[in-house]
């Protein structure tokens, strides 16, 4: 295996170009288990196969496709059968409507016939033919293979609404064996429900044995096992296995583990403890069950218990799907966070998520005072594992003794009572101390016994000039610096014997020093060559440290800053230039800012700077080991971690998801490796646990499908309306089982069993049609759990929910909440619709029903607006005050949109109304007349399905719609300004209405395909101090940003780089698909530069980096590139 | 003539290569039912938007997939009577 953990492109056979569409294939793919064929599908008609051949191990070729078409024809399944090294055999699940088309009594459609298609591809003549076929169940949808070849039975599982029936090519009506797929057995359970197969999977045991998992819609997954002799299937068994979230696939691995990759929410991998022989759940065969599942039956049930068979063991974090976001900051930290909504059904969260870096904690203990900074070292060079920890307190320094565990040490030659700047293992077998006075340089350290007390060999000490004080040092192992208060700055280097030698030459600045930095000794070498000095006029000198240059001592670049530099360290760090490190110089300002630049390792020049402004506090660095890679943690008002990206090597800087603390070195242990750490009086050792991603989430379960997040600043809590389709409410269901447990109860005179199925695993009782809705407070910050749960009545689904301070109740708080009675979609229908407001305590923590207010259609949109609620309902737009037992209108515009008013956003008097399927209108409110007045005056030429929609200014509105596009539209500023000049809109409403439309049309700004559906999306500031960005959230579980460019110049370099990167050859999407016209998908891509194929050019070799730079207009150099981005994600996103 | 009916047979092999290509005497069955598949294959061939509805209608992609696809075989009701007046 190649080391690269990367896709290659070994052939690619283009066969469509015009999208995902009715008739390209592709949204089929069959392969025969041998690998000598693919068969793709469309949904109707078309058919290609190709043939692969092989030429020597790697190399694959593909043959120009073989055509099956059928028209009129649709494929519900496509499958590649087993047949050993027979001629390649594809299964279709197809159906022929034809029919339909000519028969205008309707007939045809209740009696067409859903087939299964055998394709045989002729490998002898090139050549595919349709070689059987059989009617199947006119619900099939699935296929699974049997493993087919010698003494096995080969042929297909199809799977349907109650069926699961083994047919084979050629077979007759008694040769195909059908089982009913059980039911679940329960007081909620209807018995009538019948269960679909949604996903599986066959796991072939050595030997031949073989078995599958097969998941039901409520995500119940069965084994189903075969009695075979010799090829010949006796009967079919099926038996419950375990339920696990509904699936889009299972897979299971040699190593005995089942990976479910859930449909929403976080996938889990789970432990197979055994085959499911043991458990005593009923088992059913293919005789109980008669072939025709139109004939009766008696049903079988299970009944659902926890997991048995399986163990979870590891989940894989997913947020898909997302339904609401907001970005703020109610944790009160340096930077916002992120609140989503995610998930569905009874797997739904609510999550926080965080730029961080998670970190393990490994060790917390007091301290028996505060200290201020901390170090490790070891005691010989040779050493593998730190043997010290030195602590400085606020006048002491207490010395820690590494061993089985961790204890004060006496005797140990440090000097006890003055602080300490600094310790280092020096030469063979010393260490020295730094402290303000002088240097303590200690000879062979040793602890015999393992005693607490150590001898040593030799005490020397080096004192300061008098007068003078050291304020900073800096070393390594065999060179020392020191600065003294009057600006000098002495040197060391070590002597044979490991004592210190002061070099001649001094220098002097004549400035305070505030730091010094001087890089590990690199392998090989004597000594390391560069100090980085650090002053008070706010300047880095550096100096030659090689006593063979004429230029020791002597300073050779100079770097002008900002600020009075508080930190610096130099290091070693991985890369992606082509020697695959670089030195690093990394400094840090005492306004927070910290600066990262390329060390030239020969000249000492440097070069290529990058600065990011990380929190308003001094900077202090600690060079540490972070996942094998050196890496510095910088102090700030929090902590941030400075790396390589483990898999781009590109250059990342993110904060920790830990406390802050003043101080850190690195801890190398013989138990433990991490990061050690003092804040206040508590030491602290943690370690990284993953670098490659740089956000932490954590959630809080939620009940049903949320959809709609509402925030409350003040009292930093959240409201979020749930609702489930086709489930049973819980006040439905306890009733039931109280029912159910009075009839056993009269039946066996004993209490109810009570079962206890986790609706988590389970899901919610489920029943077609019927809707079950709640509202729940969220706190996220302190209690980090839900605080009050509304369930609404049967039958009822919360659709939109608005925090309204009314101004005629004083501004009191109230939630209103848009509810629909017996909602169903296809066709759009409901029996009644009403606002109900809640009153909202004073803490926030507390809804109360306050009153209800029917309304004639569905309130799919709320918003507060000058103190009163604006409800888009249905297509009319009305604004309420509150009265006392009902809504009052106020005003209200009827038809005030085409379709159904889903969104509602608002700048001053102005209103953006989105509709579901035309796009959005601007809305002007006029207050000074009675009755008020909302006026439609513009929209949108092009009918967007709209999801969201944000103000980015008073005349621009960002959106986002159910295709997966971005836009920006503007409204033009004529029309801008005609809509507020007068006080009653009086002309507004004379001016004729264009094309059946407002008067006037907004202009599209920008416009983006971003392949997830855009769900919410924000106007906001992600960073401290940060510059607003548009930031959306996608359904699948994008979280992105959409960034201004502030400059003409940085605009045309960022397209440059995008042409460049789009027209080059090696530099190809993985799914060959044209860049331009993959974000062109729907409309042309407009106004907008794609920033995920800019930021691939970070991860591209450096060759590839300079060639893609020679093929750009005008001449930009790797360096300047690879900063601009990296500038563009620091200063506006993480 | 022979350029003609040479350009008829163009359009017929055109005709049927490509579903949905129209003629001047496509039926407005035809046209609303050709766009209505189009549109449902475009629902079932694009995951967000399945996933979409399917969260919609509380159930899983598959059982949406399977009821669009069913829905592909009539979008739009049954074909009008055949009229053979002339």
């Amino acid at each position: 295996m190649p080391e690269e953990h990367k896709l290659k492109e070994i052939h690619a056979e283009t066969y469509g170009k015009s999208g995902i569409r009715r008739v390209v294939p592709g949204e089929y793919m069959a392969v025969d288990p041998k690998g000598r064929a693919v068969m793709l599908a469309s949904l109707e008609k078309n058919k290609l196969v190709y043939i692969l051949t092989r030429n020597g191990e790697n190399v694959i070729s593909i043959s120009s496709p073989l055509e099956a078409h059928k028209p009129q024809t649709l494929v519900y399944y496509l499958l590649g059968l087993d047949v050993g090294y027979e001629n390649p055999l594809f299964a279709a699940l197809e159906l022929d409507y034809s029919s339909c088309e000519v028969d205008p009594t309707g007939t045809a459609v209740q009696e067409v016939e859903k087939e299964l298609v055998y394709y045989e591809l002729d490998l002898g003549l090139n050549h595919i033919v349709r070689k059987w076929s059989e009617p199947v169940d006119r619900s099939a949808n699935m296929l699974f293979r049997v493993p087919g070849g010698p003494n096995a039975p080969s042929g297909v599982l199809c799977c349907g609404e109650d069926t699961i029936a083994y047919r084979r090519i050629f077979n007759n009506a008694s040769k195909v064996h059908r089982l009913a797929i059980p039911r679940r057995e329960g007081p909620a359970e209807d018995p009538n429900r019948k269960r679909m197969i949604v996903a599986g999977t066959l796991y072939t045991l050595k030997g031949g044995q073989f078995f599958y998992l097969l998941q039901s819609d409520d995500g119940d997954v069965f084994k189903v096992t075969f009695d075979t002799q010799g090829g010949n299937v006796d009967r079919i068994k099926i038996k419950y296995f375990d339920t696990l979230p509904v699936a889009m696939s299972i897979c299971i691995l040699k190593a005995g583990f089942v990976f479910c990759a859930c449909e929403s929410g976080d996938r889990i991998l789970y432990e197979l403890e055994s085959l499911g022989e043991e458990t005593d759940d009923p088992e059913y065969d293919s005789t109980q069950f008669p072939v025709d599942p139109t004939k009766s039956f008696s049903a079988p049930f299970f009944k659902p218990r926890p997991l048995k068979n399986l163990v979870p063991v590891e989940v894989l974090p997913s947020m898909n799907p997302i339904m609401d976001m907001e970005v703020s900051n109610y944790a009160e930290e340096d930077a916002p966070q992120i609140y989503t909504v995610s998930g569905s059904g009874a797997r739904s969260t609510f999550r926080t998520t965080r730029n961080a870096l998670e970190v393990l904690d490994l060790v917390e203990s007091p301290l028996p005072q505060q200290a201020v900074s901390v170090w490790t070292t070891k005691m010989l060079v040779t050493d593998e594992f730190d043997a010290l920890i030195v602590l400085c307190m606020l006048a002491s320094t207490l010395i820690l003794k590494v061993g089985e565990d961790v204890t004060q040490a006496f005797n140990t030659g440090f000097l006890e009572d003055t602080t300490t700047l600094g310790v280092q293992q020096f030469g063979e077998d010393c260490i020295i101390q730094i402290h303000p006075r002088g240097i303590r340089h200690i000879r062979q350290l040793q602890f015999p016994n393992d005693d607490e007390a150590g001898t040593t060999q030799d005490l020397t000490d080096w004192h300061a000039p008098v007068h003078r004080t050291v304020v900073s040092y800096a070393s390594n192992n065999r060179q020392l610096a020191i600065a003294l208060s009057s600006g000098d700055i002495l040197y060391f280097e070590c002597d044979a014997d490991g004592s210190l030698a002061k070099a001649e030459d001094e220098v002097s600045i004549g400035q305070n020093v505030t730091c010094i930095a001087i890089a590990d000794v690199p392998e090989g070498y004597v000594r390391s060559r560069w100090m980085a000095v650090g002053t008070s006029d706010q300047m880095i000198r550096l100096y030659d440290l090689s006593p063979e240059s004429d230029q020791f001592l002597q300073c050779v670049s100079v770097q002008q800053l900002t600020a009075v530099p508080s930190a610096l360290t130099i290091c070693q760090m991985k890369d992606n230039t082509q020697a695959g490190s670089s030195q690093y110089l990394h400094i840090g300002l005492r306004s927070g800012v910290y600066i990262r630049s390329v060390l030239e390792e020969y000249s000492g020049e440097l070069a290529d700077t990058r600065r990011r402004f990380l929190g308003p506090a001094a900077v202090k660095f600690a060079k540490v080991n972070a996942a094998g890679e050196t890496a510095v943690v910088v102090m700030t008002s929090r902590p941030w971690l400075s790396y390589a990206h483990p898999h781009t090597s590109s250059f990342c800087t993110t904060p920790l998801h830990y406390i802050p603390f003043e101080s850190a070195w690195n801890f190398e242990g013989a138990a433990i490796k991490g990061v050690i750490c003092v804040t206040g009086n508590e030491l602290r050792i943690f370690s990284f646990k993953d670098l490659t991603s740089n956000t932490v989430s954590q959630s809080i379960p939620l009940r049903y499908t949320p959809r709609k997040l509402v925030g409350f600043p003040e009292n930093r809590v959240y409201y979020v309306v749930e609702s489930d389709n086709n489930t049973i409410d819980a006040g439905t269901v306890e009733s039931l089982k109280k029912k159910d447990g009075e009839d056993a109860a009269m039946k066996t005179e004993e209490g109810p069993e009570e079962d206890q199925l986790s609706p988590e695993q389970f899901g919610h009782p489920r029943a077609n049609g019927l809707w079950a809705s709640c509202i729940q407070i969220v706190d996220p910050v302190t209690e980090h759990a839900v605080i009050q749960t509304i369930e609404l009545d049967k039958d009822q689904s919360a659709v939109s929910a608005a925090l309204v301070p009314f101004e005629s109740k004083n501004n009191e708080y109230f939630l209103a909440v848009g509810v629909a009675n017996q909602l169903s979609f296809n066709p759009y229908r409901f029996k009644s619709a009403s606002i109900r407001l809640y009153k909202v305590s004073d803490d926030g923590r507390k809804l109360e029903l306050h009153h209800q207010t029917d309304t004639d259609d569905v309130p799919l949109a709320l918003l507060a607006f000058k103190g009163k609620l604006l409800a888009g309902v249905g297509n009319n737009l009305s604004l309420y005050d509150c009265g006392k037992r009902a809504l009052l209108r106020k005003a209200h515009t009827a038809n005030c949109t085409p379709t159904r008013i889903i969104g509602l956003k608002t700048q001053g008097s102005r209103v953006i109304v989105s509709d579901q399927s035309q796009s959005i209108t601007y809305v002007v409110h006029k207050e000074l007349v009675h009755p008020n007045r909302l006026i439609p005056f513009a929209d949108d030429t092009v009918p967007r399905w709209t999801t969201c929609a944000e103000m980015v200014d008073y005349d621009t509105v960002a959106g986002g719609d159910k295709f997966g596009n971005l836009w920006i539209v503007r409204c033009p500023a004529k029309v801008s300004e005609a809509s507020e000049e007068s006080t009653d809109g009086q002309h507004l409403l004379q001016d004729k209405s264009y094309l059946n439309g407002a008067p006037n049309r907004v202009d599209l700004v920008m416009h983006y395909f971003t392949n997830d559906i855009p769900v919410a999306m924000q106007k906001t500031s992600l960073l401290y101090g940060g510059e607003k960005v548009l930031f959306w959230a996608g359904l699948q579980g994008s979280l992105g940003a959409v960034i201004p460019f502030s400059s003409r110049r940085e605009f045309k370099k960022f397209q440059q780089l995008e042409l460049a990167l789009r027209s080059s050859k090696e530099h190809k999407m993985i799914s060959g698909r044209d860049h331009l016209a993959f974000r062109s998908y729907y409309t042309p891509v407009k106004g907008v530069i794609d920033g995920d194929l800019i930021e691939t050019f970070l991860t591209l070799p450096r060759d590839e980096q300079q060639g893609i730079v020679a093929s750009m207009a005008q001449t930009y150099t790797v360096e300047n590139l690879e900063d601009s981005i990296w500038n563009m994600r620091a200063l506006y996103a993480f | 003539m022979a350029d003609k009916l040479r350009a008829q047979q163009q359009l017929e092999a055109l005709q049927s290569r490509f579903i949905g290509t129209g003629n001047a005497d496509t039926t407005r069955f035809e046209w609303t039912s050709n766009i209505a598949r189009d549109s449902i294959a475009s629902y079932i061939g694009h995951p967000p938007m399945l996933q979409y509805m399917s969260i919609g209608l509380g159930q899983p992609k598959e059982k949406t997939r399977v009821q669009l696809i069913d829905r592909m075989i009539q979008p739009v009701g049954p074909p009008p009577p055949v009229c053979w007046v002339r």
